[in-house]
């Protein structure tokens, strides 16, 4: 590689975008020339600063609030109205189908998700204040770095922990094998109750599992998001699970529904 | 689809990303109202293009849309591109996270805030093709491949945008440097 072809591909070095053997081929020439190596270091002194000093600009509530408001409306008096508001002119590409239908199947396990009408409407106001305080919990249990009461990578360690502190015992499910290893436990007070806390890690996002009783029937699983978090509810075998994370709805339903399988094969 | 499946899905895939299209939305464009009409449009246009969307990764292709957008809009308007966050805004905002980031040291912190908003200015006034990729990847930590999808480009145009606009920040930033940071 020479000079010219090095400076072309530096910023995917520094951006650590480089495949294996192009980054064999670029350091053949980086590591003897002074002048890339400089570059280098702009480079990513610039990236640095950017990513640690420019402004994140958060939305705001109310701003939620308003889409939630629009889009829960029926659509077909919502929307014509907002077409002709002061910028939306349609030079609309029209071919997203195209471009994200080639990218397969709809994900199958949110397809798969049966919606609880019964649950989701018919106490609207219980279920969402439920969400409501997991998803503080959540958010509590990050900030104030008290994610775990016991730390421990073992199913066995863990699940003993319990023993004595609560009047049921959760089921603690090993899911290494599959990319969701437990790193500990804790209790949580959440709808007025003790209920047990299991920690999932998936690369290294957290995942709080909250466990408790259950007292009605078994309900099918259930995402929704708040706050940006995800969460998942279901209910099987006398116990409700409420998994809560930063992952992506996908991967945090991928989640469940194999903690689902094992827990019903115990 | 079943409009209630779809609402469900939509919020779980969607309406969390909400903050990145805000931000990306603002970084764009001139001012918070703005940014806030036209996230909302997006998300109008999200929810009515759903069924349509069929991949893994909602917050690309929502950012994709938040794009669209804006740069319909701005076709119409053919206003300048440059990103002028209100005074007050910066200031406000800056001061926020200096306090959260500093609170501990409270004398680098004046320092510190001056270079930020130096930083932030620096940012505005770069032109929007490198501004928006620079956002995308360094606030939103976007791989290219993402970013090159959302956007429609190769990946090669993605780097090779990265890098002229990181060397264009650090110019405008040592001349602002220099100019001792005025203000
Ligand atoms: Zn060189």
């Amino acid at each position: 590689m020479n000079h010219e072809q090095a400076q072309n591909l530096l910023p995917a070095y520094v951006d650590k975008e480089l495949s294996l053997s192009e980054v064999v081929d670029f350091e053949r020439h980086f590591n003897s020339c002074t002048k890339c190596q400089l570059e280098y270091q702009e480079q990513a002194r610039v990236s640095t600063l950017i990513k640690n000093n420019a402004l994140y600009f958060e939305a705001k509530p109310e701003l939620a609030e308003r889409i939630e408001s629009v889009i829960t409306v029926d659509l077909s008096k919502a929307f014509p109205q907002k077409i002709q508001g002061h910028f939306w002119n349609l030079n609309w590409p029209g071919s997203w189908d195209g471009i994200w239908g080639s990218k397969g199947a709809i994900m199958a396990s949110l397809a798969a998700l049966i919606i609880s009408t019964s649950l989701f409407f018919a106490t609207p106001s219980a279920q969402e204040k439920l969400t409501e305080e997991l998803t503080a919990s959540h958010i509590r249990s990050l900030q104030a770095n008290h994610l775990s009461d016991v730390i421990s990578t073992d199913q066995h360690t863990v699940k003993p922990w319990f023993n004595g502190k609560l009047d049921f015992a959760p089921p603690v499910i090993d899911l290494t094998a599959t990319g969701f290893p437990i790193t500990g436990g804790r209790l949580d007070y959440i709808n007025g109750k003790t209920i047990a806390v299991i920690i999932y890690h998936h690369n290294k996002h957290p995942i709080n599992l909250y466990i408790w009783p259950n007292t009605s029937g078994d309900s099918a699983m259930h995402a929704t998001a708040r706050k940006g978090y995800t969460l998942v509810h279901w209910a099987t075998g006398g116990m409700n699970y409420w998994a809560v994370s930063d992952l992506e709805a996908t991967k945090l339903v991928s989640f469940a529904e194999k903690l689902q399988a094992q827990v019903s094969v115990n | 689809m079943n409009d209630l499946i779809k609402k469900q899905r939509f919020h779980t895939i969607v309406m969390p990303h909400l903050s990145s299209a805000f931000n990306l939305a603002r970084w764009l464009s001139h001012g918070h109202q703005e940014a806030e009409d036209i996230v909302q449009e997006a998300f109008l246009r999200a929810f009515k293009y759903f069924d349509g969307f069929h991949g893994d990764d909602g917050r690309v292709w929502l950012l994709g849309i938040v794009r669209n957008t804006f740069y319909t809009w701005y076709q119409q308007n053919k206003i300048q591109t440059k990103s002028t966050p209100y005074e007050d805004e910066l200031y406000g905002l800056e001061f926020e996270m200096t306090s959260i980031r500093d609170k501990n040291n409270p004398e680098t912190k004046l320092i510190q805030k001056n270079s930020q908003r130096l930083l932030n200015e620096a940012l505005c006034e770069l032109p929007i093709e490198f501004r928006e990729v620079m956002v995308m990847r360094e606030l939103e930590d976007l791989s290219y491949k993402q970013i090159a999808e959302l956007m429609q480009i190769p990946m090669g145009t993605v780097m090779s945008r990265l890098g002229r606009g990181r060397k264009q920040l650090a110019t405008i930033l040592l001349a602002k440097t220099e100019n001792g940071g005025a203000k």
